[in-house]
């Protein structure tokens, strides 16, 4: 890993003072996708500026329609605190291993956008809203693609707010090496409709409008049963070629959909 | 860049000056000289490097030194107390739970941090726990023996 500029930030303000002022700066939360990126030097930033210790981003509030997660909470208090939605505290609990999950956190997890990562299809299954130290963004206009998102440059999340929903799930087939998703699908009821959200499957999280439709009209497994997604585009590597992952994708939902109903 | 760090290392008081690139492991490892603390693999898999911040089990490859200033850290060589034994490092030692030891550290710190949070586990929750430290020898069955053997002496 290459040297650069160490700061602890006491405030989003500051945090975000400090990485104007940096060539090239990077917010560092729990560490846990950025520092091994470092090291392999995928990453070479000129700055690190903390935000593990910002009181203001830690911690889960649970408001009367909804329940709000600082961006620098870790898995592990998710996993503690998200009690008004079970599938997203379980969905935390199923993160990497108890270490990972002492030390990363929702706002690293989806500022990195990680293919394979889980808490996007939480975002995006339950349709939360990001708010940013400028705005906020829906779920659905997050996640742009393969390590990519609406975040522009020095833009800090701040926190996520999930709405609660009348029942959701999410069940992931674990790549079981590291835990990220080989396929991982949430799927959500809600007063709006029902929401289908796809991770591991694609270079970024998406939703299946076709299972929605079905399961809007009868929330079980059977309704999505001849519903699939096509292989064209999906992930494939040594794990699971794109023709599996389709598979999967039609599988963890039906489960996904028993789990919740 | 340098900077000054301070933290308190197994109830002592300790402080030193590192690049800011430094993890937690080269300074407990090189700056401490506390070589319990093991580094396996340097890509966050394996556990071996696995210690505690403020009681919670987190792998020290992946953390700096930086994030845990001002913090309380435990490694493997705080928890004897008087020349005797943690019943964790007792039970391992009992149960036969190692072979070359490498994991070690990492095994009996995490296996104390899952009692922390789960004080009676059965053996599926053990093994499930386990996810993060990875051990080459024991085929990890007599660890989840000394665990539970564990998990009844300290009262959970
Ligand atoms: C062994 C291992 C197994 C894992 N398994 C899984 C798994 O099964 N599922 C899964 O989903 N993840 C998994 N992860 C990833 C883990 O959850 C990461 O901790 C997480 O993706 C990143 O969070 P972090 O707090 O560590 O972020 P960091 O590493 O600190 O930061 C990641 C990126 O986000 C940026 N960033 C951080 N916080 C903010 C913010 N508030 N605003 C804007 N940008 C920000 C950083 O600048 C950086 O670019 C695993 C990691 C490891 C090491
Ligand atoms: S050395 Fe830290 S996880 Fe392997
Ligand atoms: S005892 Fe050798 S690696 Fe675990």
């Amino acid at each position: 890993m290459y040297n650069f500029n160490y700061h602890r930030a006491g405030s989003v303000d500051e945090a975000v003072a400090l990485m104007a002022k940096a060539s090239d700066g990077r917010f560092l939360a729990g560490g846990h996708s950025l520092l091994p990126t470092m090291k392999q030097r995928l990453a070479q930033p000129t700055d690190l500026i903390d935000i593990g210790r910002i009181a203001a981003l830690n911690g889960v509030k649970t408001e009367s329609n909804a329940v709000v997660v600082g961006a620098a909470t870790p898995h592990a208090e998710v996993n503690a605190s998200a009690k008004a939605i079970p599938a997203l505290m379980a969905l935390a609990a199923k993160i990497g291993d108890p270490h990972v999950r002492h030390r990363g956190t929702i706002g690293g997890s989806i500022a990195n956008s990680d293919p394979a990562a889980d808490y996007p299809a939480a975002l995006v299954g339950l349709g939360a809203t990001v708010k940013t130290n400028k705005r906020t963004i829906a779920a659905d206009d997050f996640f742009k693609g393969l390590f990519e998102t609406a975040l522009s440059d020095g833009e800090m999340v701040v926190s996520v707010s999930f709405p609660k929903p009348e029942a959701a799930a999410y069940m992931k087939f674990p790549q079981p090496a590291s835990r990220f998703a080989l396929v991982g699908v949430f799927v959500a009821r809600t007063s709006g409709g029902v929401r289908v959200a796809v991770t591991g499957a694609g270079p970024s999280v998406f939703r299946v409008k076709a299972m929605e439709d079905a399961l809007k009209a009868k929330f079980t497994p059977d309704a999505i049963k001849g519903i699939t997604v096509p292989a064209k585009g999906l992930n494939s590597d040594i794990h699971g070629s794109a023709e599996y992952r389709a598979h999967l994708v039609n599988v963890m939902a039906r489960r996904a959909v028993a789990a919740a109903a | 860049m340098t900077i000054a760090v301070a933290m308190k290392v197994n109830g002592k008081a300790v402080s030193g000056q590192v690049e800011a690139r430094t993890l937690l492991v080269q300074f407990l490892r090189e700056n401490l000289r506390l070589t319990g603390t093991h580094v396996g693999c340097d890509t966050s898999q394996c556990g071996a490097c696995v210690v505690h911040i403020n009681g919670k089990a987190v792998k020290s490859c992946t953390t700096l030194a930086a994030q845990a200033d001002g913090t309380e850290v435990t490694t493997i060589e705080g928890l004897a107390r008087d020349g005797k034994l943690h019943p964790m490092q007792e039970a391992f030692r009992e149960h036969h739970a190692l072979q070359c030891g490498f994991c070690t550290p990492g095994m009996v710190m995490s296996a104390i941090d899952m009692l922390r949070r789960i004080p009676r586990p059965d053996e599926a929750t053990i093994r499930h726990e386990l996810e993060g430290n990875i051990c080459r020898c024991t085929g990890y069955h007599n660890i989840v023996k000394a665990i539970q053997a564990a998990a009844k002496v300290m009262g959970g």
